[in-house]
């Protein structure tokens, strides 16, 4: 069912009078209840995939290129396979089939066919008897190279035609996908504009960090079934991507997401080690376990794509933006991965909070030879986010208008339709402002500040899944199961994937409020391909949306049932029947109720076993133009936050030291667990702007492949965050849910960079802001104020 | 190959390991209390934390030979050793985490609830400096370790009797005098406590 169909006037939420934020009516929607799994990851008793033993199980290990770009002239693995303790060695020769998340683009090989694209790319795999046999086999595996020029340096790779990374890449140079969309008459727009800011931003590589490096193991049963566990935050993609790869009936394929120590958009891909667990099992005969090391997790990275961009905005006098102009450059590193997406996402995603009159982007994703590139939490939105609200900032300092003021000014509204055709619903942005205005005290706080600190203001918008699956289909996007147990549990099996956000609790939540059941009595079955509908997977910010209207779809459907059955016992108007919590009631009659078992009881006795599905697909959106569907969503989430930073200006070093976090969520299906994606998010986009650096040395080797060099914050060094919920109360999401887990990121590392300004005066604009960049800053503002406040340094990234 | 003696959660128990063999691999392998876990092997991200005679220790870069008649407890052992000292349920820490929504992946939250539960057996009452220190080796990448933070104080708050300050979007509902005072109100609490038990 759609989600047209299933909120239209008479859905629950939808019958308040409007401006009516309370939670009265629900009983556990609202409220923050503790996780479904909580306990069991408290007391250690979640299953995790590394935590999986199976009887005879081996250990495998990957060989990696030592090349940044290389032909492959030879493999040989007759001394490894003679070593004792080895069960079988693999190469690209025993599974040529090439795959790509995004099905357009199969450019990936589960081990190199022909050619090393970056230095880690994986070459040939060992199962022996235990890790360290593996690993000793991997130095007897004998591989002579042929070295190629490596790109890399995203420029290089688009002017040199040759050696090209990929030799079936389209088009000139190592372009990985190229957009160029145009919406009204930029040129003229800005041409007109009463202020124009034109300038070049960098942001560069970072890489998402999960605690739990991947891991999966494979077993394949004597009849020849196969069931890959995995730490993917896509089952449902691993699945077809092993069918293909490994030429078997998907029927026979199972995949099992266990427990998942952290994603971030690190696990939607499929991997390597998923394709050759599998093989090793096959060929083997017995299950078999490969673990990442740290060092393998950084190289195989699929983090934030680096990305130049040179932005050129014109306003009116009073504020309002007339035109938008981007030109961005992607570092792809070696393979697509999502990068069709993310070119796409590049420019698409930014036309909110703000009205955009007219607005033109043109972007380039080229490959490289680093490790690849893809989904980081924000996907494709959060590096032109970056640079076009300090842009923002920087018209605003033109003008001589207070940040948060023009942010006001150029608000969308609700229920329209922005300059590229996206449908805009709910938007809480305004709110959003305002709350942070309140919360950080900025009217009376800025330009009050001691020496040195400053407040910095920004917005953003981010999609509640989009109606654009990776493959084409018409089915549903979001599939659920319930059962019904004659002891009053009720069982859900969903697709959908928990990764750490919460989204089985979330799916726990619904039922309970939907038919009168104890949290406590609901079990989420999830991201098991034999047992659940499919979901297509955690990315997007989809899941609880998506899942969620699935949840209540099927819900509904059952309620109806236990409805007529007990109206049908007690003879009365089903409309009378009401299930609350723990007890089916008669609305009209306050004595007569039943225990919600009861009520499930009569139902079974009237309808036998008592089972429903549900499922969710998004309405037909997006522009009418080729790609005008990446990035329509059903729903859009709005976020806007003010930063506390404190400059140094005798070290250069910035301290991040308060953030309010303002996210409009739609609603808060569990205020404390959007609170925890809120500032998990800021938390992350904060590490980006100060600490962390996911790069290559000149030979393609990574500089820092350690969670000791590559330096996440630790409790010490995160900023107080104050996580402010706004709730819009969206017509499309589940009891008007948006999504929470990657839009509080975009606005943290702008807003930062503002209040770097606000603070010493000095734009920064070249991420990650260090200590040397800003005592240059401050240099070049000394001797030249006026081109340190217009910036412009030549083209921001090289190095 | 050698044999090992230890308590481990209460335990007195004998296991053969190779020599080189870290403590992490004798407890998730040998053991199978795969509760500790393994997100670096370096010592980097504390996910691997045990207790060794009541301190934090990182059991992946610790020889397992090097606890030899040592008593070790891992996340496994807070609840039983919980009941066994006469409570019920999971240990105050684990139960407060739970409840404040700390746990989101949970793949760090072993280890960070056994320095949670070293720093509160040595300081009952910490300041908020002191817990972000205790926590400073255990990286967690989802939470912002704002809620963490959040449980090692309903934690404190709990054993003394403290109505908790208000969180931020708790005090978004209320008004802003009624979160102040709350906010005061706890403060002043814990305050006279850890003055209490200095003096």
């Amino acid at each position: 069912m759609a989600a047209r169909d299933l909120h239209g006037p008479g859905a629950p939420w939808g019958e308040k009078p409007p401006g009516d934020r309370g939670n009265r009516d629900f009983h556990v929607v609202g409220q923050p209840l503790r996780k479904v799994d909580g306990i069991a990851k408290a007391t250690g008793a979640a299953v995790y995939a590394d935590d999986i033993v199976l009887p005879g199980m081996l250990h495998a290990k990957t060989l990696r290129s030592p090349h940044a770009h290389a032909r492959i002239v030879s493999i040989d693995a007759s001394r490894a396979l003679r070593m004792p303790g080895v069960h079988a060695v693999i190469t690209g020769r025993d599974m040529p089939t090439k795959y790509g998340v995004i099905p357009w683009t199969p450019d990936e090989n589960a081990l190199a066919l022909d050619k090393v694209r970056f230095v880690g790319d994986e070459v040939a795999a060992v199962a022996a008897v235990d890790e360290d046999t593996a690993n000793a086999a991997l130095e007897l595996i004998d591989v002579v190279y042929e070295p190629l020029r490596a790109f890399l340096d995203p420029f290089e790779a688009l002017a040199a035609g040759e050696p090209r990374i990929h030799e079936d890449s389209k088009g000139p140079g190592n372009v990985s996908k190229h957009v160029d969309l145009s919406f009204g008459d930029v040129d003229r727009a800005i041409g007109g504009a009463d202020v124009v800011v034109e300038d070049e931003y960098f942001f560069h590589g970072t890489t998402h960090t999960p605690i739990e490096p991947h891991c999966a193991v494979a077993q394949v049963s004597g009849d020849g079934l196969l069931t890959v566990w995995s730490a993917t935050q896509i089952t449902h993609y691993v699945q077809r991507a092993l069918a293909l790869v490994l030429g078997i009936d998907i029927a026979k394929i199972r995949v099992v997401q266990p427990a998942l120590g952290g994603a971030f958009g690190g696990k939607s891909d499929p991997f390597s080690l998923e394709f050759c667990v599998a093989k090793l099992a096959q060929i083997t005969g017995r299950p078999v376990k490969m673990l990442w090391t740290r060092e393998e997790v950084f190289y195989a990275h699929r983090g934030r794509h680096p990305m130049h961009m040179r932005y050129r905005t014109g306003a009116r006098k009073d504020g309002r933006i007339e035109g938008v102009d981007a030109k961005i450059l992607i570092d792809g590193g070696a393979y697509s991965s999502f990068g069709l997406v993310t070119a796409y996402y590049a420019g698409q995603l930014l036309t909110g909070p703000y009205d955009f009159p007219s607005y033109r982007f043109d972007s380039t994703r080229v490959f490289t030879n680093k490790p690849p590139c893809g989904p980081k939490r924000g996907h494709g939105s959060v590096q032109p986010r970056f640079a076009f609200e300090v842009q923002l900032d920087q018209v605003a300092e033109k003008l001589g208008m207070d940040p948060i003021e023009i942010r006001r000014k150029n608000f969308q509204g609700e229920n329209t339709t922005t300059v590229n055709g996206q449908r805009i619903t709910s938007n809480g942005f305004l709110a959003c402002l305002d709350e942070v205005e309140r919360a950080s005290g900025w009217k009376e706080r800025r330009g009050k500040l001691p020496r040195g600190r400053g407040l910095g203001v920004a917005g953003s918008m981010y999609i509640s899944g989009t109606n654009y699956p990776v493959y084409p289909n018409p089915m549903p996007q979001a599939g659920v199961q319930l059962a019904v147990e004659r002891s009053g549990r009720v069982t859900v099996f969903t697709g959908g994937n928990d990764i750490g956000q919460g989204s089985n609790s979330v799916v726990a939540y619904l039922v309970a409020e939907e038919l009168g059941v104890d949290v406590s009595n609901v079990r989420v079955v999830a991201a098991d391909t034999d047992l659940c509908p499919v979901d297509l997977g955690a990315y997007s910010s989809r899941v609880t949306f998506m899942v969620g209207n699935a949840t209540i779809d099927a819900c509904r459907k059952l309620r109806a049932q236990i409805v007529a059955a007990v109206a049908e016992a007690w003879k009365v108007d089903p409309a009378r029947v009401r299930l609350a919590p723990g007890r089916a009631i008669d609305v009209a009659d306050a004595a007569r109720s039943i225990p919600i078992t009861e009520a499930f009881q009569i139902a079974e006795t009237r309808f036998d076993t008592l089972g429903s599905t549900g499922s969710y697909n998004t309405p037909t959106l997006g522009g009418d133009y080729r790609g005008g569907t990446i990035g329509a969503s059903p729903a859009y989430s709005f976020t806007a936050h003010v930063v506390e930073a404190s400059v140094d200006v005798e070290t250069g070093r910035i301290t991040c030291e308060r953030v309010w976090i303002a996210h409009d969520c739609g609603r808060a299906l569990n205020p404390m667990l959007v609170a925890g994606q809120m500032e998990g998010s800021a938390y992350m986009g904060l590490a980006e702007a100060l600490l962390e650096d996911h790069d290559v040395n000149r030979f393609g080797l990574h500089r820092g492949p350690s969670l000791l060099d590559y330096k996440i914050p630790t409790s010490v060094d995160t900023p107080e965050l104050h996580a402010l919920i706004v709730e819009s109360l969206d017509p499309e999401g589940p009891y008007g849910a948006k999504e929470a887990g990657e839009g509080p990121l975009h606005p943290s590392i702008p807003a930062l960079a503002n209040a770097v300004h606000d603070a010493v005066g000095i734009r920064l604009k070249h991420l990650p802001f260090t200590p040397g960049k800003v005592l240059k800053a401050l240099r070049a503002k000394a001797v030249a104020p006026e081109a340190a406040a217009s910036g412009g340094a030549a083209r921001g990234g090289r190095r | 190959m050698r044999t090992l003696s230890f308590r481990i959660n209460g335990d007195q128990v004998s296991v053969a390991a190779p020599d080189h063999w870290t403590l992490l691999e004798v407890l998730r392998y040998k053991l199978l209390l795969t509760g500790s876990k393994q997100g670096c092997d370096k010592g980097d991200c504390g996910a691997c934390t045990v207790l060794v005679d009541g301190k934090p220790w990182l059991s992946c870069i610790t020889v397992a030979g090097m606890v030899e008649g040592r008593e070790i407890t891992t996340i496994e052992g807070l609840m039983p050793l919980h009941i066994r000292s006469g409570g019920s349920g999971p240990d105050p820490v684990q139960s407060a985490f739970d409840r404040c929504g700390a746990l989101q992946c949970g793949f760090c939250q072993p280890g960070m609830m056994l320095s949670a539960r070293a720093l509160l057996n040595r300081n009952p009452c910490p300041t908020r400096p002191e817990i972000r220190e205790a926590l400073a080796g255990n990286l967690c990448r989802c939470t912002g370790y704002t809620q963490i933070f959040e449980a090692v104080e309903l934690a404190v708050a709990e054993a003394i009797g403290v109505e908790p300050a208000p969180r931020a979007w708790e005090a978004q509902k209320m008004k802003p005098e009624e979160a102040q005072r709350r906010a005061r109100e706890a403060a002043a609490r814990l305050r006279a406590e850890r003055e209490g038990s200095t003096s």
